[in-house]
């Protein structure tokens, strides 16, 4: 009798599948492209969302590292503008790696790496709609991060010229920051990994973020800080083209 | 693709053997003139007194020391390059050996600047553009070494290193560049004058004749130390590769 | 080589040399898949049976050797060939905190499949998952998430299906149904090749059988002319 359900079972499967034969559009434009990098980048958010692993550990490091600069300074430094700039920066740049390290990471412990590159996607879609998911939690992070100084320090960072070089700063970041995590991923060490990596290439983003919000938080006119926005433009420029040209190598024998 | 190293009977000396040979007799010759050029044949500066004067002669060792991690970084982004495109691993012994050799000069470069530092501007550190730089420059590197060493496949080693080292090379020119602005526009510590001004002092004809020596001199202790390294790195993948055939 | 064999498989691996670091995982390793036919491959744990479907699936490089796919050299011919693999590894390839209808979402728009929906209901149906298809998959028993995996591979409608080990963790019922799902896909049009490690499922699922033993195919015959008890001789052979 359960030999006859399981038969009859079969049977509909495979009338089923029979069914809705599978069609595919075969290579695609510039939208296929597009639309594969979304669904990475869909996934990765939507995973995050059922999960929670990545946004939580990375706001509530921020807020903690936040408070520890804050009462750390507290005594020291007498006015918070001082220090607001640095502490913003440092906290964005640290709080990014726990992301960045998940991004592959997870995909590498869970063993859905294969799946990825089984797939007839061009593997620089899978960089792009990687950064883009990394783009979106650092800068819901950072926004977090923002809010907790506004009150902690006092201190209004919300400027339009603030909130672009954060943008501009967290897109260079993340761009390399992404292949950077791909590179490490497999590695043994890969949480120590990334930090060592990653901070020192991205001390030109940090050193101009540092100099814009300084600037804003001093109010310097536009004039005056145009000049590190170039120099985050720049990097966005340069590094998002040098990644989509490497990204390519890392998995060409993995 | 297979192997790429080469083996070959170790019996009688081969043209390599005597271009390194030749090499390092005359490193040790050229470091012996530079030292000699440093501290004798330039003559002091005349504007300088006591501590900052003998100091000063630092300068000369301190500018060989940053053309060679100069030529040590920029090397290896040649060699980077060149091993991703024709994935032959003696290009990415280059990159190797360049970055080790290139990163002995740039601590060399640093540690010098220091002791030169100290009697002249007072402290040790300061985040001029410069030290910034090299201090930064200097991690990167270290960076790519302890990243190579973790990854146990020798192609994947090389490829990782090889991409790694790309990116790192480019952002050095903008960490400069970076740096150079977040001084420029900041409250100067040192006075009215630029930090590199403190402790200057004019060169004469026969300074730049010590510091052309010094230039060349650690060019020469470059190159040989860069043929050396290769090589070994070269016996090193040679006798992986033995050993690997032989279980 | 056995008479199931023919010259223009589906799936054809020519010398396939693999070493890792200083172990050498194959050793010039030579196979044929025809279309409409099923392969198992057996071999001792650690024969190099996982490192053989994942060069042939193309996530792993061999060191010599070619891959052969319809007649195509996989290496050559850029990622729109892996459209035609689908392939069932140790690891599930799934994304446990997404649940199946999510899974199975995400890779019908990385393979541009029209029409999705209509096409992840038959395979949920098939693989008897339906009811549970917004459920997480951590939420899955470990048959219920092999079910799944199999679904993930035959989603795309793929001529070349690599099946490692895909009845681990199945229930004897789960295990029929995979049977019959074998069976069926094996007589249409595709070739398959999968190892397992039950001597009877391999016999009867398949109908050529090769053995793997020290990175090398040691024996191979139809299953026609094979009982368990040479299979089994042939595995206390090579010590598995």
């Amino acid at each position: 009798m359960n030999e006859e359900a399981v038969q009859a079972n079969v049977q509909t499967m495979r009338l089923d599948l029979a069914a809705e034969p599978v069609t595919m559009q075969r290579g695609g434009g510039a939208l296929t492209y597009l639309r594969k990098i979304g669904a990475v980048f869909v996934k990765d958010v939507r995973a995050e969302w059922r999960g929670r692993e990545i946004f939580s550990t990375m706001t509530a490091f921020s807020v903690l590292a936040v408070l520890v600069f804050g009462m750390a300074f507290d005594l020291r430094v007498p006015r918070s503008e001082m220090i607001a700039p640095g502490v913003l920066w440092v906290v964005v740049l640290f709080a990014g790696v726990l992301g960045l390290n998940r991004s592959f990471g997870a995909e590498v412990d869970r063993g859905t790496l294969a799946s990825l590159l089984l797939a007839p996607v061009d593997r620089s879609a899978i960089y792009f709609g990687k950064m883009l998911a990394n783009l979106f939690f650092t800068l819901a992070t950072t926004l977090v991060i923002l809010v907790v100084m506004f009150f902690i320090f006092d201190l209004n960072m919300f400027h339009p010229y603030n909130l672009l070089a954060v943008l501009l700063g967290v897109i260079g970041y993340v761009g390399v920051g992404t292949l950077f995590a791909a590179l490490t991923a497999n590695s043994r060490a890969r949480e120590t990994m990334l930090p060592i990596l990653l901070l020192p290439v991205m001390a030109p983003v940090f050193v101009a973020g540092v100099g814009l919000t300084a600037g804003v938080v001093d109010g310097k006119q536009f004039s005056d800080l145009r000049q590190w926005l170039v120099i985050l433009a720049a990097f966005d420029a340069i590094f998002i083209v040098v990644a989509y040209l490497l990204f390519d190598l890392i998995w060409e024998d993995a | 693709m297979g192997s790429t190293t080469v083996r070959t009977n170790a019996s009688g000396w081969r043209g390599v053997d005597i271009i390194q040979l030749a090499l390092g007799l005359l490193a040790v010759a050229a470091m012996t003139i530079s030292m000699w050029a440093a501290l004798y044949y330039a003559p002091a500066a005349s504007n300088l007194a006591g501590d900052e004067q003998i100091a000063q002669r630092i300068f000369y060792i301190h500018m060989g020391c940053n053309i060679g991690a100069l030529a040590g970084f920029l090397m290896s982004v040649i060699g980077s390059i060149v091993y991703l495109v024709k994935r032959d691993l003696d290009w990415d012994r280059v990159s190797q050996a360049s970055i080790e050799v290139g990163l002995i000069c740039g601590m060399g470069t640093i540690l010098t600047g220091m002791f030169w530092a100290k009697p002249t501007w007072n402290t040790y550190w300061t985040w001029d553009p410069r030290l910034t730089t090299s201090a930064i420059t200097v991690l990167v590197y270290l960076a790519y070494l302890l990243f190579r060493n973790g990854i146990e496949d020798r192609r994947t080693r090389a490829r990782f290193g090889s991409i790694y080292a790309v990116v790192a090379f480019l952002s050095v020119p903008l960490t400069f560049y970076s740096a150079r602005l977040f001084r420029s526009i900041h409250p100067v510590v040192y006075g009215a004058e630029n930090v590199d001004a403190q402790g200057g002092f004019s060169v004469g004809a026969t300074m730049t004749q010590a510091l052309n020596i010094n230039m060349i001199a650690f060019c020469v202790l470059f190159s040989a130390l860069l043929v050396l390294r290769w090589r070994q790195l070269r016996n090193e993948d040679a006798i992986a590769e033995l050993r690997e055939e032989l279980e | 080589m056995g008479e199931c064999v023919t010259d223009s498989g589906l799936i054809v691996a020519r010398n396939i040399t693999k070493r890792y670091g200083r172990k050498r995982v194959l050793g010039g390793v030579d196979l044929t898949v025809a279309q409409g036919k099923v392969m198992a491959l057996l071999g001792a744990n650690g024969a190099g049976k996982s490192t053989l479907m994942r060069i042939i699936s193309g996530l792993t490089k061999p060191d010599r050797g070619e891959v052969l796919l319809g007649g195509v050299s996989a290496r050559k011919a850029g990622h729109e060939i892996r459209r035609y693999i689908g392939l069932v590894a140790h690891a599930p390839l799934l994304y446990d905190n997404l649940s199946a209808w999510d899974n199975l979402q995400f890779f019908a728009d990385l393979y541009d499949m029209q029409r999705p929906a209509q096409r992840i209901e038959a395979v949920l149906h098939a693989v008897d998952l339906w009811p549970r298809r917004h459920d997480a998959v951590r939420t899955y028993s470990r048959g219920m998430t092999q079910r799944l995996a199999i679904g993930r591979a035959i989603l795309h409608d793929p001529p070349v299906l690599l099946l490692d080990e895909p009845d681990t963790g199945l229930d004897p019922a789960s295990a029929e149904t995979l049977a019959q799902l074998i069976r069926s896909l094996g007589a249409s049009n595709r070739a398959i090749l999968l190892t397992t490690h039950n001597l009877e499922r391999a016999l009867l699922w398949a109908d050529s059988i090769a053995v793997l033993s020290d990175g090398k195919i040691t024996q191979s015959a139809s299953t026609a002319s094979l009982t368990t008890e040479i299979v089994r001789q042939w595995m206390t052979e090579i010590g598995a």
